[in-house]
């Protein structure tokens, strides 16, 4: 049987999708097989600081009785003697049953399942491909609403956030409506909305959030970089003028779910934490089943 | 082979071969460019020769390319087809034309064109070959989905 790699959401139907996210609800529920991994190493490759998906990787892993092991940081593997990505995987094959990877070029994890005799997942290439995250956030929205035919706001650096790339494209399978918001030079790629209206996606793309509130039912915001503005000024007005705010929150509707991938900096104001729109905290600790299931299904 | 305004021939542009292809058909211009994606250069040991904007019935204007001693594979014709889809290739030996064959779109490439995108492993001195899928919207790299809709030549490697 050839070996199974999750390398982006584009490689899944939506049968195998819902699929997954049904194995990580069994999971929450408590109803798996607490020694499903037992005796199986994960090897966890990160050549890009991590905090929340190392941790629920290395944390799904043990949940299931597995164990994980990894280079401590990038400056002290081999990679830094020039080793090529291609050899470094072949290697680490050799001592795992299964490699999670990110790394900041694009295609990255794509090149990995190509030399890896291992199942190789993804966590992040560069601006590119994140499944796991994206398979978290759908489960975060399932547990609030059904996905079909809901409207979604991606607020924020859309050009080169692959959290919200990979979202918008597993969406697409679900007849979401989606609805943009982000500074200029910071839109959807054009390839990205071409390939999305070609799948008959709707994109509706606001001026300000005021405009958009009232219309969705989950908001998806991602963080501004700040490197990505010439000055601070820019940044500060562009990201005063996105904050959601319990005022902002009064126009929405009732049903309203409030994400973000974490970290966030200023996009989130800390009152509407408390908020029962507020999901981004449930959202990361989602993150633990959701890589319990893509573990068990790459590893069993 | 020329012509002159009324139709007559003025004989032969570049010489017949005795051995080798001839790719004819080729779009106006892009001569140069079925070189380059074949891989050819100065410095191989092909004699070569290249008829551009000649004056065509069917095309309006075409190139020509010879290739003495030297018979193309269905692969290397086949990447013609990327900028000239209507190529047609004419398989030459002791003058008479053995094989005559059109070119076909491939569905993969491999080590033919580079990745625009700065960010792509492919642009590393990884051991890979960079790799496209030919789609209706242009080439798509399979490494990270950056997808090539115009001006292919400048990214031929």
């Amino acid at each position: 049987m050839a070996t199974r790699h999750i390398i982006s959401i584009k490689d899944f139907d939506r049968s195998e999708i819902d699929r997954l996210l049904d194995h990580a609800q069994q999971i929450d529920s408590k109803k798996y097989d607490r020694n499903a991994l037992n005796g199986k190493i994960l090897a966890v490759l990160f050549f890009e600081p991590s905090t929340r998906t190392r941790m629920s990787f290395e944390s799904a892993v043990a949940r299931l009785d597995g164990t994980s092991v990894s280079v401590g940081s990038v400056d002290a593997c081999s990679m830094a003697k020039g080793e090529t990505l291609a050899d470094t995987i072949r290697v680490v094959s050799g001592y795992a049953d299964a490699i999670v990877i990110r790394h900041p070029r694009e295609g990255a994890a794509r090149l990995a399942a190509e030399f890896a005799t291992v199942p190789v997942i993804n966590a992040g290439d560069g601006a590119g491909q994140h499944p796991s995250q994206t398979l978290l956030d759908l489960y975060t929205i399932r547990q609030s609403m059904p996905i079909d035919n809901i409207d979604v706001a991606l607020v924020g650096d859309l050009r080169y956030g692959r959290t919200a790339h990979s979202l918008a494209s597993a969406l697409s399978l679900y007849n979401a409506r989606l609805h943009t918001l982000s500074p200029t030079g910071l839109e959807l790629p054009d390839t990205l909305a071409t390939e999305l209206a070609d799948k008959g996606m709707k994109i509706v793309n606001h001026e300000t959030i005021e405009e958009m509130i009232g219309l969705v039912d989950v908001l998806y915001v991602t963080r501004l970089q700040r490197e990505r503005f010439p000055d601070s000024a820019s940044y500060f007005n562009v990201a005063s003028s996105y904050r959601i705010t319990p005022e902002l929150l009064t126009e929405a509707k009732e049903n309203l779910i409030v994400l973000h991938p974490l970290p966030r900096v200023d996009e989130i104001d800390p009152r509407v934490d408390e908020s029962p729109h507020a999901r981004y905290f449930e959202q990361s600790k989602n993150g633990v089943p959701v890589r319990m299931a893509m573990l068990m299904d790459v590893m069993q | 082979m020329t012509q002159t305004e009324t139709g007559e021939n003025e004989g032969l542009l570049v010489r017949r071969i005795r051995n080798g292809t001839v790719i004819d058909h080729i779009e106006g211009g892009e001569a140069l460019n079925v070189v380059k994606i074949l891989g050819i250069t100065g410095t191989t040991q092909e004699a070569l020769s290249i008829a551009t904007n000649v004056p065509s019935r069917d095309m309006g204007r075409k190139d020509i390319v010879k290739l003495t001693n030297r018979e193309l594979s269905k692969e290397e014709v086949d990447r013609i087809a990327l900028i000239s889809p209507h190529a047609s290739i004419n398989i030459i030996r002791n003058f008479k034309v053995c094989e005559k064959k059109g070119v076909e779109i491939p569905s993969l490439i491999e080590g033919l064109v580079r990745c625009p995108n700065p960010g792509c492993i492919s642009n590393t001195n990884e051991p890979i070959q960079s790799k496209f899928r030919v789609l209706p919207k242009g080439l798509h790299c399979y490494y990270c989905d950056w997808v090539i809709s115009k001006d292919l030549t400048s990214y031929i490697l």
